[in-house]
């Protein structure tokens, strides 16, 4: 029967088996490697985000001693006239509004300025760096003496000023502390989206740069048509990862105002912990977890169509 | 509570703030701490060597004393142990007898966490504690306490003689009108930019601990202990409302520092206040930095007599115990009046029993610290005895926060029973 069939044939057979063979167990290695990744997110992300979900609509409690029961749309309409949520949702967005094009900026300027091949880069761009391997906490702790009223930015306004101008009580007054805190996350989070900046200001070609001086532009007109250009993908990635961290906002609250004064820096996911832990009040944190992810939802989704390649 | 929804719960907590450590809390060989006469022990001490030693020894004691029961102790840092218990409730992971703060006695009994003690035996009786270290529910005890903390007022007696004010005596505390006299000599010795001390810089528990009893002095309350059905009339009645502007204006007459720093009673040692409200805990240390200088005051008379905050923390029994007895008898062991000194002298509270008060130097009768005795058998009132209390707690603390902080009173404290009425409303009146 075997010598039957052509060689070529046999040898081809031969051939395709162990390709199939191969590519099965490459399948097998992909499943394994994706596994332990893919079960982390379903434990920790996909399946109490469908928990979430479910519970915005029940009443359920930290502590109870009856069964959680379906209420409808309850928690939403409380929501709806909840004054301390309604200020969370405008400060969220405040803070998100006024960070990510600072924060973008900041960084988009440190890297340009490391990108120059000059002495003592790397010394620069570790010092940018260090805030962002620094525990969140431990910053709000030394921003929180800082921005003391005789705490040192207020005696640095002092020195600079001659004692004319007397700094506010940063933190405990209503109308300076949601933009203190704007003002130390943007220091704190620049210098990691300033390492994205770098790494796609390398990207750009070197002989565009050059053409462009042989055409003696000037620098800004450079950096407009050149670099701006060279960094499309970049700023995407940026604006967007920027973006969600603002939404997020909650360790700086957390530790340094409680959402005080007055509720000028409560905040989305600092009230969702608030009502979940201390108001043992499950569903209703549910339900703010549940606004708060439709709300990052959609601005993720239209800052994606406003920035998709439109070719 | 079904299986089903415990296990929804558990998992929300995760949902929450997408956390993984709380889920994994209560899975550590929790057990039901009773196979082969084990009994689990829980405590906050984790981080207070003083308290866990005593515990310990307790615990030594008892063991040795019979064979049948063998009591471990699994220590939690203070900060987490809440946390710690709630999830493991979740998963009927709880230890046998566990350590409860005093005012979250009845959400954790409401909550079907404790058992009621029902205590037979024991060489100290009941009756004889301080009330406020006894945690009560639906007229069931479901925890006792060694200690209770009171908070009171400290000055120094030079300063206050100085300024040519009163010294205030238990039977005579100081009256609103003295007291707003005094802060405003203080104030104009200009040797004080602060001359009152609150702790205004701290948060948590401590606020509705420490200004809910002056709350109560002007006559308000947090909730109507009537029938703990709503906290209107309570909460921003006139004397709320009295209360309120009273604490605001403590900030607008810059006698008290709308957020003072991070170590209040150093910044009254080292004389950058007058008077400080602050409590029991620190009456050692001040002691021995100022001496006889050192002045222990009745906290202020606004109007319903001088009040403070009652209960500490306190032992209890979890209601998935397989072997109830065997905690029951470690619980009676531990009322022995040598413990109850112990406890009070290594972490330097006040003794829940007058037997136990009378061996402690300082704490018997004409001593250093008596004031402090007389404080949390007189003045204490315990916070709302309601499932409802963490909860009103929370809402407390962010109204008063904001009426320190220039809020309308009559609008926040309108909110505040807005929210608390919602909630109790929301939730049955807690009476399942």
């Amino acid at each position: 029967m075997t010598a039957a069939v052509p060689l070529r044939v046999r040898l081809r057979r031969a051939h395709s088996i162990t390709q199939a063979d191969a590519r099965r167990r490459e399948g097998i290695a992909a499943v394994a490697m994706a596994a332990p990744a893919v079960l982390l997110l379903l434990v920790f992300v996909v399946i109490p985000i469908g928990l979430a979900f479910v519970l915005a609509f029940t009443s359920a409690r930290l502590v109870s001693p009856t069964p959680a029961r379906f209420v409808g749309l309850r928690n939403f309409a409380m929501l709806a006239e909840d004054p301390v949520f309604l200020r969370s949702v405008l400060n969220t967005f405040v803070f998100a509004a006024l960070v990510v094009p600072v924060q973008a900026g900041v960084a988009l300027g440190l890297a340009l300025l490391i990108n120059a091949r000059f002495r003592g880069t790397n010394f620069f761009r570790t010092v940018y760096f260090i805030p962002v391997v620094t525990s969140m906490v431990v910053v709000s702790i030394v921003w929180t003496l800082l921005y003391q009223k005789d705490g040192l930015l207020n005696r640095i306004i002092e020195a600079v000023t001659f004692g004319q101008v007397e700094g506010p009580d940063w933190l405990n007054d209503p109308s300076t502390s949601l933009a203190a805190i704007v003002f130390m996350s943007v220091w704190q989070g620049a210098g990691f989206h300033m390492i994205i900046w770098l790494a796609g200001l390398q990207t750009i070609p070197a002989d565009l740069y050059e053409a462009a001086s042989i055409d003696g532009v000037s620098r800004w007109t450079r950096f407009r048509y050149v670099t701006w250009p060279g960094l499309r993908a970049t700023r995407t990635f940026v604006l967007i990862t920027i973006t969600i961290a603002a939404f997020s906002l909650f360790t700086q609250v957390n530790v340094m105002t409680q959402g005080g004064p007055l509720d000028s820096t409560t905040t989305l996911v600092y009230q969702a912990v608030r009502s979940g832990y201390q108001q043992q009040q499950t569903a209703y944190a549910s339900a703010i977890s549940l606004v708060f992810f439709v709300l990052v939802l959609i601005v993720s989704l239209a800052q994606r169509y406003l920035t998709r390649e439109k070719d | 509570m079904n299986a089903k929804t415990r296990r929804l719960v558990t998992a929300s907590l995760v949902a929450v703030t997408t956390t993984a450590v709380l889920a994994g809390c209560g899975g550590a060989d929790g057990g039901s701490g009773s196979e082969g006469g084990v009994l689990k022990l829980w405590t906050h001490n984790a981080g207070n060597a003083a308290e866990y030693d005593v515990v310990e020894k307790v615990v030594n004691d008892f063991n040795a004393s019979q064979t049948t029961y063998k009591v471990e102790i699994e220590a939690f840092p203070q900060g987490s142990y809440n946390d710690a218990v709630v999830a493991s409730s979740s998963s009927k992971k709880l230890p046998c007898i566990l350590d409860v703060d005093g005012p979250n006695v009845p959400n954790w009994a409401w909550g079907g966490y404790l058992a009621p003690l029902e205590l037979s035996g024991g060489e100290v009786p009941l009756d004889d504690q301080l009330p406020s270290t006894v945690g009560k529910y639906q007229d069931k005890v479901y925890a006792f306490g060694f200690y209770d903390v009171a908070l009171t007022m400290f000055a120094r007696k030079s300063v206050l003689d100085e300024n040519g004010i009163r010294i205030p005596t238990p039977e005579q505390p100081w009256t609103r009108a003295e007291f707003a006299s005094a802060l405003a000599d203080l104030k104009a010795s200009g040797k004080f930019e602060y001359p009152l001390e609150m702790g205004t810089g701290g948060s948590g528990e401590w606020w509705p601990y420490a200004y809910s009893p002056q709350l109560q002095s002007f006559g308000g309350d947090l909730v109507d202990r009537d029938d703990y059905k709503t906290a209107e009339g309570a909460l921003n009645g006139p004397e709320a409302l009295d209360w309120a502007k009273w604490f605001r204006s403590l900030v607008t007459d810059g006698y008290m520092a709308q957020k003072s720093g991070a170590s209040p009673n150093d910044d009254f040692l080292n004389g950058k206040s007058a008077i400080e409200w602050d409590g029991s805990w620190s009456a050692a240390k001040n002691v021995e930095k100022l001496g006889d200088d050192l002045l222990i005051l009745p906290p202020v008379d606004f109007g319903k007599g001088p009040k403070i905050g009652g209960a500490s923390w306190q032992w209890a029994m979890s209601s998935n115990c397989a072997k109830p007895e065997g905690a029951r008898a470690f619980l009676e062991f531990t009322r022995k009046t040598k413990y109850f000194t112990e406890f009070a002298k290594a972490v330097g509270t006040i003794p829940a029993t007058d037997a136990a008060a009378a061996q402690i130097p300082g704490y018997e009768p004409g001593g250093r610290y008596e004031p402090l005795v007389r404080a949390a058998r007189d003045f204490a009132v315990v916070r709302p005895v309601t499932p409802a209390y963490p909860f009103i707690s929370s809402v407390f603390e962010k109204t008063a926060k904001d009426i320190v902080a220039g809020a309308d009173p009559d609008s926040a404290l309108g909110e505040a029973v807005k929210q608390i009425d919602a909630n109790l409303k929301m939730n049955n009146f807690y009476a399942d």
